[in-house]
């Protein structure tokens, strides 16, 4: 059986319930939109310290913003296999002589488009906002964005099903999430920080992917930021599709 | 359709391990309902999960519906059905579109997989249901969803793990009609596993014993109850006269193979490997002697007399 067409399916099944239910996707996207309205005003003042980035305060925020979506959006996703764990779909998919990687790609895919879309009414309410940026650069930031959803929703699964439970599951992922937050420059520009704090941040490879979104925000796609980012989240999704289908795999084979 | 040599699987975990299943040795001929009977913890679940490739055996070798367990799982998957106990349908999803989807995740295409939903829902008493939200069906309708979602594809072999567990007693014995019309028009081997005697006794044309993780015993129920204890035969003598009971006695006594003769007030009872025949030249000597009889009764053993004798304990014990 054809792998692609087991994970369409497992694909259009999962968008469909999603849909059914839209209030976490809803919810997911107030979230940056208060960061947008209620945060943004704040960086403007910001911008004219000594160290910040090039490039206006939306062009350094929305990016920022774009990259903690793709980082926090994807990252939970683990509940839902939980919940389907438990309610035994996952096991009746099991039996099904469908290939064990669809299983896995078919969720990741419904994950990324969402995440897309997110993405998408972001930016363009940062436009509202005031965000002016090339298209290019623009289109460049929405599919980091995706490439980290993959990554993300991929290694959530594979994580959560190892632990096939949310009291485990729930304190990994804050433990986990906070410092990537913190270490990778989504709020505040790491250039800002003291010497220390930014070599710490370098450490976190999710910075770079914020870095490189930046630049593609300013349309410098020459600069070594840019191909760093960009390395750095391909990178990322090799590494964590191979881990997530190797964990799916071995726990559903 | 089935053959298992020596299954075993022990879980292990930090908190030391669990021999769940200990030497499963199974024989299944196509056609007809098999019942897996045993009480909670027996092992049942952990069988089935291992003959559906869910779960790898830590021993043993099997062959299902013509396909080897670890050389070929996905020609197991494609040839059999499997029901698990706690259902696998998502709550959110709508009836008709998660068995749709169940039949083209089995490579139907969605023609087919429409015209067979549309089929089958009607079979399990679920028409006009294919809108309705998996979460706003009763637990009857559920349970029969998820029956439908095993017999999706048609397959030869079914697994149904607890098909009536938590069923009213109404929704069990419609649920027993929707499993024998399965075995009687479409010719599906069935293999369910059960805790209720009552269910072995009226379902299973051949029914496994189970009991912590070993079969103690295989064969039809009435096999199984002969296997264990004879029947109870019963007369009363209407007379009630002492010489009557007396020479009833006797000729109670004469029947070849007779065991355990009481005789209380007007009631001789005795009991005998085949109560059936040997009521027949009862009732001819007595007869022959001038004996009536105001009422005769023949009683086969329980199930639940021979998981006592098998096991030494009762079935119910320590469980629900
Ligand atoms: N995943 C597991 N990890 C550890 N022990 C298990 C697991 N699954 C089942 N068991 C244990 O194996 C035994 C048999 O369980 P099971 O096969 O579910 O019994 P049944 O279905 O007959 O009620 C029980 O003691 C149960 O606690
Ligand atoms: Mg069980």
């Amino acid at each position: 059986m054809n792998a692609f067409r087991d994970a369409g399916l497992v694909f259009s099944r999962a968008m469909k319930i999603s849909l059914r239910n839209p209030a976490w996707v809803v919810i997911g996207l107030l979230q940056p939109i208060l960061y947008l309205a209620l945060f943004g005003p704040l960086l403007q003042r910001v911008a004219s310290t000594p160290g910040f980035p090039p490039g206006d305060a939306w062009q350094v925020f929305v990016p920022g913003l774009l990259v903690q979506l793709g980082l926090f959006g994807a990252a939970f996703v683990g509940f839902g296999l939980i919940a389907e764990y438990r309610s035994g779909v996952i096991e009746r998919m099991r039996v099904t002589p469908m290939s064990r990687f669809a299983l896995l790609l078919g969720r990741v895919l419904r994950d990324v488009v969402v995440l897309v879309v997110q993405a998408l009414v972001l930016v363009i309410t940062a436009v509202a906002f005031g965000l002016r940026a090339p298209l290019d650069g623009i289109l460049i930031g929405l599919l980091l964005v995706g490439v980290l959803g993959i990554t993300m929703a991929s290694v959530s699964y594979a994580t959560a099903l190892v632990l096939k439970s949310e009291d485990a599951f729930a304190p990994l992922l804050n433990t986990f999430m906070l410092p990537v937050m913190l270490l990778s420059g989504i709020m505040l520009p790491m250039s800002l920080a003291p010497g220390w704090l930014y070599n710490l941040s370098r450490v976190n490879p999710f910075s770079y992917v914020v870095d490189g979104a930046r630049a593609a925000f300013r349309g410098d796609f020459a600069a070594g930021a840019f191909l760093a980012g960009s390395v750095v989240a391909a990178v990322l999704a090799v590494v964590g599709v191979t881990l997530g289908t190797r964990v799916f795999r071995r726990e559903t084979s | 359709m089935i053959t298992a040599q020596g299954l075993k699987k022990t879980f292990r975990s930090r908190r030391g391990s669990v021999e769940a299943v200990r030497g499963v040795d199974l024989s299944v001929e196509a056609g007809g309902i098999v019942g897996f009977l045993g009480p909670n913890g027996a092992g049942k679940t952990t069988t089935l999960r291992m003959l559906t490739t869910l779960l790898e055996p830590t021993e043993g070798t099997a062959t299902v519906a013509g396909f080897d367990l670890r050389a070929n799982p996905v020609g197991v998957r494609r040839s059999i059905g499997y029901v698990s106990q706690a259902g696998g349908s998502a709550p959110e999803a709508l009836v008709g579109e998660e068995l749709e989807y169940h039949a083209r995740f089995y490579g139907l295409s969605r023609g087919d997989a429409r015209r067979r939903s549309q089929d089958l829902l009607p079979q399990l008493d679920l028409a006009g249901l294919d809108t309705r939200q998996v979460k706003t069906l009763s637990g009857g309708q559920r349970r029969r969803l998820d029956i439908a979602m095993g017999l999706v594809h048609s397959p030869g072999l079914v697994f149904l793990d607890e098909p009536t567990t938590g069923l009213d007693p109404q929704s069990r014995a419609n649920m027993w009609e929707h499993i024998r019309r399965l075995r009687n028009n479409n010719g599906t081997t069935v293999f369910l596993t059960t805790h209720y005697l009552e269910e072995a006794d009226a379902l299973c044309d051949r029914i496994f014993v189970i009991d912590a993780g070993l079969i103690v015993a295989s064969g039809t129920a009435d096999e199984l109850k002969q296997q264990v204890s004879g029947d109870l035969v019963q007369v009363e003598v209407a007379s009630g006269t002492e010489g009557d009971i007396d020479k009833a006695r006797g000729i109670a006594a004469g029947r070849p193979g007779a065991e355990q003769l009481t005789v209380d007030g007007a009631v001789v009872s005795f009991r005998v490997s085949r109560g059936d025949e040997a009521v027949v030249g009862l009732l001819r000597d007595l007869d022959a002697a001038g004996i009536a009889l105001s009422s005769l009764q023949v009683q086969r053993p329980t199930l639940d007399d021979v998981f006592l004798a098998l096991t030494g304990h009762a079935l119910r014990d320590g469980s629900e």
